[in-house]
């Protein structure tokens, strides 16, 4: 189960990958949206978590490009900052799920599983 | 077009109402009840001196005028009046003058003679009842007439002797040797040779009453001759009687002409007296009007002019009442209103600022918390899944803890989200009770736990809300949600809508609770304001129920006793307008 991880606070994305790996996920992470494309583009990543308010290249703007080139990969929202709008907008277009930071680690796995049973 | 009159009627009509127990004056507005008393004495003052001037003008020379006309008609009367007595006596004075010319004494001594002139006399003049012939020495020498007077000696007498001096005499009324009133003129003839005689004619007195008699006055009126003495001559009425002293008036003083004076009467009834001095006479002829009657036109006129004076003043005074209560009532209203507005809407700002603050805070701090809790929880994991790190039980419950505060800060931050969060309101149509019954439906466990007894009065035939279902479910979610910290265990809850207008509802959740304090349900919808602090307590949950129920076009407000309980009543709109997101915060 490979995930990749996308936000710019890398602290985060660095505990929340170990966190996963403990869990038994093989976890990737980026810093920003077109680094985290670019990853995408290699191949063999099925699921993403993925942080919406990003420098360069927003969190939306990522997710409509991975659905434009991946539709089967599944994509995890997890922000600081999101509200109702943001929540409507990303499963219009395609997200699996909508989270709010802080995180609850049980809750992301769990998810996480389930985003891949419709992957694999 | 109708109902535009109705709308301004019915926004005229409360003023009208308050006309009589203004509302400024109920709240003692100090600076609008000087306005008003001020406003109403100068109105009273400007409108009333002017008015009270002009009547009181009108009034004194209406008067003065009419008094004026009234004495010149007397003197009118009282002159033609005289020009006809002096005549009636100068003619009859000229009649023995003109006999005592033509005839010689010689032929006048004969009384066959004489008989015959007091014919031709009585014939041309009338009124003359007899003559005589009186020689120098003062007998009569000659009489015709009913009386048999020939050989009486008047040389004793006023008459003779006024008449030997004056050459003509008009005597007064007298009764003489006869009994009957009457009166004499005489004339004396002299030729300076010893043959000196008087020529004397009595008057009846019918003649003097018949002019009189003939001016036509009144009942009240009178027209009478007395003698220079005050004596009266000729029937008075009611001013004395005939040949004894007038009473009630005043002996007019001499004067050559024709003159109008006023006297108090008897009993306080002012008379109009005109008079003249008839020449070469003892007689004064009086003009005797009652005032009252005289002035009949006046007093009439001067009740019109009193009546309206009068009513001039009730209007003034009801113009003067009304219309400045009328507008300070207004102005006062439009102040109030206006300060009521500028309240909300300082409200309102003060929450949108703080709204953004918070929402500014809680962005900023919520990726650092992302932060802590992914460090925290890495370790846990690491104790979890590492048997080297399992040695210290402690850190576990440390870390746990960390944990725990994490989880609530995030509570916060995301609370802190949603009270600055302007979301668009989507509207959709639903009965009030669907609402209450939503929300009830996450709490009825909860009550039936705790035994509270939960209440709903919803009116029959309430209309269905066209509002935000969402919103309204978040803040009858939030108010009942208070109400059941507030009461123990047992209590009881009641909600209750009804229409308020035909525009607005009502909704109210009440509480048999502890009750707020005066000075707590000031701060009771700030932001971070609670009395449950150490419980969890936000303290946001009704400052975004205050923003959501203001963001429907709606009102929420709040009574409390301490003991005995809460009423949050919100007035919604029957009607939301759909609106946009305005929101500045968001990202």
């Amino acid at each position: 189960m490979r995930v990749l991880l996308v936000d710019d606070e890398w602290q985060f994305v660095e505990a929340l990958a170990e966190r996963l790996q403990l869990r038994g996920f093989d976890a990737l992470v980026a810093y920003d949206g077109p680094s985290a494309l670019e990853l995408l583009g290699q191949g063999g990543v099925g699921l993403v978590v993925l942080d919406l308010r990003m420098p360069d290249m927003d969190g939306l703007e990522v997710l409509r490009r991975i659905k434009e080139s991946w539709p089967k990969t599944q994509v995890i929202i997890a922000t600081g900052h999101g509200d109702e709008e943001d929540r409507r907008q990303c499963l219009e277009l395609g997200a699996f799920a909508f989270l709010s930071k802080p995180l609850n680690i049980k809750e992301l796995s769990g998810l996480l599983k389930e985003a891949w049973e419709m992957v694999a | 077009m109708s109902a535009k009159v109705g709308d301004i009627l019915r926004t005229i009509r409360p003023r009208w109402v308050a006309l009589y127990r203004p509302s400024f004056w109920v709240d003692r507005a100090r600076r609008y009840c000087y306005i008003w008393a001020l406003s109403i004495a100068l109105l009273a003052v400007v409108s009333l001196v002017p008015l009270t001037l002009m009547v009181t003008y009108v009034y004194q020379s209406s008067e003065q005028a009419i008094y004026k006309e009234n004495v010149l008609r007397i003197l009118r009367l009282t002159s033609n009046t005289r020009r006809t007595v002096t005549s009636f006596f100068e003619q009859r004075l000229n009649a023995l003058r003109f006999t005592v010319q033509v005839e010689s004494y010689s032929y006048l001594k004969r009384s066959d003679h004489l008989a015959g002139v007091l014919k031709n006399l009585k014939y041309g003049f009338g009124r003359i009842v007899d003559l005589g012939v009186i020689d120098a020495s003062g007998i009569q020498v000659a009489y015709t007439g009913p009386f048999e007077l020939t050989g009486k000696d008047y040389s004793g007498q006023d008459w003779f002797k006024k008449t030997a001096e004056q050459g003509a005499y008009v005597s007064d009324v007298f009764l003489g040797y006869r009994g009957v009133p009457h009166m004499i003129v005489a004339v004396r003839w002299g030729n300076g040779q010893g043959e000196d005689f008087v020529l004397r004619a009595t008057l009846d007195m019918e003649g003097l009453s018949e002019i009189l008699h003939s001016l036509e006055l009144s009942e009240r009126s009178v027209s009478f001759i007395i003698n220079r003495d005050g004596i009266i001559q000729t029937p008075s009425r009611r001013y004395g009687e005939l040949l004894e002293k007038m009473c009630c008036i005043p002996m007019p003083e001499y004067s050559e002409h024709t003159e109008v004076f006023e006297t108090g009467g008897e009993g306080g009834n002012p008379l109009m007296v005109g008079y003249a001095y008839i020449a070469n006479s003892p007689f004064i002829l009086l003009l005797v009007k009652e005032k009252s009657e005289i002035m009949q036109n006046w007093y009439g006129l001067r009740q019109n002019l009193i009546i309206f004076f009068l009513g001039s003043l009730v209007v003034i005074f009801l113009v003067c009442y009304v219309i400045p209560t009328y507008m300070i009532e207004s102005l006062y209203a439009a102040e109030q209103t206006q300060a009521r507005a500028i309240h909300r809407l300082e409200e309102t700002a003060r929450l949108a600022s703080l709204g953004r603050l918070a929402a500014g805070v809680a962005h900023e701090i919520n990726n650092p918390l992302a932060i802590i809790n992914e460090k925290a929880g890495l370790i846990k994991d690491f104790i979890t899944f590492k048997e080297e790190y399992k040695r210290d039980g402690r850190l576990e419950g440390l870390i746990d803890s960390v944990l725990e505060s994490v989880e609530r800060c995030g509570a916060v931050t995301k609370q802190l989200l949603g009270f600055a969060r302007h979301t668009g309101v989507s509207v959709s149509t639903f009965p009030v009770r669907q609402v209450i019954a939503d929300v009830l439906g996450f709490l009825e466990k909860e009550a039936s736990y705790r035994n509270i007894a939960l209440n709903l009065d919803i009116q029959d035939g309430l209309p269905p809300l066209v509002s935000d279902r969402g919103k309204l479910q978040q803040i009858f979610l939030n108010l009942i949600n208070n109400a059941f910290q507030a009461v123990n265990d047992g209590g009881r809850i009641d909600i209750a809508a009804k229409t308020v207008d035909a525009e607005r509802v009502a909704v109210s959740v009440s509480d048999n609770g502890c009750g707020i304090s005066e000075e707590n349900l000031q701060k009771i919808f700030d932001p971070f304001f609670s009395t449950k602090k150490g419980s969890g307590g936000t303290g946001l949950g009704l400052s975004i129920t205050h923003g959501l129920v203001q963001r429907l076009g709606g009102q929420i407000a709040v009574a409390s006793e301490i003991g005995k309980g809460t009423t949050f009543t919100v007035t919604l709109p029957i009607e939301t307008k759909e609106v946009g997101d305005e929101g500045p915060t968001r990202g």
